[in-house]
């Protein structure tokens, strides 16, 4: 039904190569999240698979059927954009109903469809409302309202909540991951945010330079990053990675140990260090550590942990959740 | 701007510039309205003084009132028709990306900073000359009988000329509009099925709604007002063929002499001008509150 399937994709502007030959396989229900740094190539990407820009060479097969040279519209995708890009002269309901109105839908099909949809997404009351007069979340439901119509066989999500503030950011994350398992459609996501990406994705892609560092599912990228890179970019806060001495100790290049898997300890332990600044959430506390030979280290520790600045404490990292990369960044 | 004592002084600060402003335009029109219902030639001076609405009696019932004022409107309603349409048309090339777009957009607008006087000089002498003009030209080259453009077909002659002058100043408000519009929306439209019609129908057309009433507006009130173009190529004629309103003010007062009567027609024209104004305020004004 919506399986996508690119093969051997390439994309440059002029003499600027933004995508690298990339393979990548999305099946038909899954959620695959598209994540990496600004300037990664991720929104490249996504426009490639939606038909808004074209490649360069390679094919791009939705269902088995190769729609490389196919315009946007006959790809059956629908798309969010970062910006909604709703119809600003238009109504709620206007604007919902747009695609259907192209297609040339019978006009009671089409406020059967657009009332379902608004029904669904909280927007009946707001059907006769310009888009001017919403907020940003309602805004974004409109612009998901106008993708649902459609009934595609992929939604295709570019950087949909980075407008939003982070209260309705993780509401709207909600909502989009509830509508998934609702619509059982494909969907791709592009974020920079590792977070929506770990809390969202069936399958995360980790991209970097237009090249995909990672596939796996938000879980695998935790436990076995493939490289420093997505080490560093998937899990919050960041991996402390160690070079030098501490880490020839271990026989590899770096060594790197997540905040969570480092043991806190005023008594004893393997490093020694002096505290800087303490984040005292409540929930967790998080210390950034000067350990000597090491470096600052960031540590997790669950519930309340009393130190301040300038206290020592003792850290100890988990043998078993101990990651080694040898020179060239490659996990060992 | 917040407190009554800012706002105080802000009305202190802009004072002397309103107050000039004011007497600017107050000063002529009490003038022209004292003179309008005065008796006063130049021919005779001496024989001058209080006339009531005789004035304006003799410009309503002159029978070139009636031309001058269909003139008007088909002067105005012509170049607002060719000027939008065209400038539509040529924004939308403009707009898009082609070798030399640069060179042909200074090319759009040269026209704009022709002087009025000398381009419809150059468009008498050069182009509609029914002898030598680059249009007779043509016309003998096809083997068609030249036309005798500002014989034959005046006023159409002169609504070109006005056209030409004016076609710049709608491209280039409307080229900018075009600018203006957000490409995720147009991508958003692509994707959802409009084709290139569909798009200009559901998107551009609506987008563009402000900046078109604003050249119909802006261009109107100079509209109303045009006289160089009809002065070095018709002077108002063949018969009263080119007259509008303001080449009958102005054959009244420094044709005819006759300074009441001009002044009259100059109160009507005022007039006319008010009347227009508030037909298109409530016509197309609305687009401007949003």
């Amino acid at each position: 039904m919506g399986s996508i399937h690119l093969a051997k994709v390439t994309k440059s502007f002029g003499e600027l190569t933004v995508i690298p030959s990339l393979d990548l396989v999305v099946e038909d229900g899954e959620f695959v999240v598209f994540v990496g740094p600004s300037g990664c190539g991720k929104s490249t990407l996504l426009r490639l698979i939606a038909g808004l820009e074209d490649v360069s060479s390679g094919q791009i097969l939705i269902d088995g059927a190769d729609v490389t040279r196919n315009a946007p519209a006959q790809r059956g995708l629908a798309m969010v954009f970062q910006s909604y890009a709703l119809y600003p002269h238009m109504s709620v309901y206007k604007n919902i109903a747009f695609p259907l109105r192209m297609a040339g839908i019978d006009r009671t099909v089409i406020d059967a469809k657009v009332r379902g949809a608004a029904k669904a997404l909280n927007l009946t009351d707001y059907l006769d409302r310009r888009p001017g007069q919403l907020s940003g979340g309602q805004r974004q439901r409109v612009a998901i309202g106008r993708a649902i119509v459609r009934e595609p066989e992929a939604f295709l999500f570019d950087e949909p909540l980075s407008n939003l503030d982070a209260a309705l950011r993780v509401a709207m994350r909600l909502e989009i991951s509830e509508l998934h398992h609702q619509l059982k459609t494909t969907m791709i996501y592009v974020t920079h945010d590792q977070v929506e990406a770990m809390t969202m994705a069936d399958k995360i892609v980790v991209l970097n330079r237009g090249r995909i560092e990672q596939v796996g599912s938000p879980l695998d990228l935790y436990r076995k990053p493939r490289n420093r890179f997505v080490a560093g970019f998937i899990g919050s806060p960041k991996m402390n990675l160690i070079d030098g001495a501490e880490a020839a100790r271990h026989g590899a290049a770096a060594i790197g140990v997540r905040p969570e898997h480092l043991a806190l300890s005023l008594d004893g332990g393997v490093w020694k260090g002096t505290v800087r600044v303490s984040e005292h959430l409540g929930s967790d506390t998080f210390l950034h550590v000067d350990v000597e030979g090491v470096g600052v280290l960031t540590v997790r520790a669950g519930g309340e942990f009393p130190v301040h600045y300038g206290d020592h404490v003792w850290l100890t990292p988990a043998p078993d959740k101990l990651h080694r990369f040898n020179e060239h960044g490659e996990a060992l | 701007m917040a407190t009554l004592h800012t706002r105080a002084s802000a009305r202190l600060m802009m004072a002397p510039s309103v107050i000039v402003l004011f007497a600017w335009m107050i000063v002529p029109l009490a003038m022209t309205l004292y003179f309008s219902f005065q008796r006063y030639n130049l021919l005779s001076p001496d024989e001058h003084g209080w006339t009531g609405l005789l004035n304006y009696t003799y410009f309503l019932t002159d029978p070139a009132f009636g031309d001058a004022l269909t003139n008007t409107l088909l002067l105005v309603g012509g170049v607002l028709a060719i000027t939008v349409v065209g400038g539509l048309c040529l924004a939308l090339m403009l707009d898009q990306p082609f070798w030399g777009r640069g060179i042909v957009r200074l090319l759009v607008i040269a026209p704009f900073f022709v002087m009025p006087t000398v381009s419809a000089l150059v468009w008498k002498n050069m182009l509609m000359n029914p002898v030598y003009g680059v249009f007779a030209w043509i016309a003998r080259t096809l083997g068609v009988e030249p036309i005798d453009w500002l014989a034959d077909v005046p006023l159409l002659s002169i609504i070109l000329i006005v056209a030409w002058q004016w076609l710049p100043f709608a491209t280039l408000i409307l080229l900018t509009a075009l600018q203006s519009l957000d490409t995720e929306q147009q991508e958003a439209a692509e994707m959802d099925g409009a084709g290139v019609v569909g798009r200009f129908i559901h998107l551009v057309l609506p987008h563009l709604a402000r900046p078109i009433t604003v050249v119909i507006l802006i261009e109107t009130i100079f509209l109303l007002g045009v006289f160089a173009e009809i002065l070095v190529t018709t002077g108002g004629g063949p018969g009263t063929a080119t007259t509008n309103i303001v080449y009958l003010v102005y054959s009244q007062a420094l044709l005819q002499f006759d300074v009441g009567g001009a002044s009259a027609g100059g109160i009507v024209a005022v007039v006319l001008a008010n009347i227009v104004a508030v037909f298109l305020i409530r016509l197309i004004g609305k687009n401007l509150d949003r």
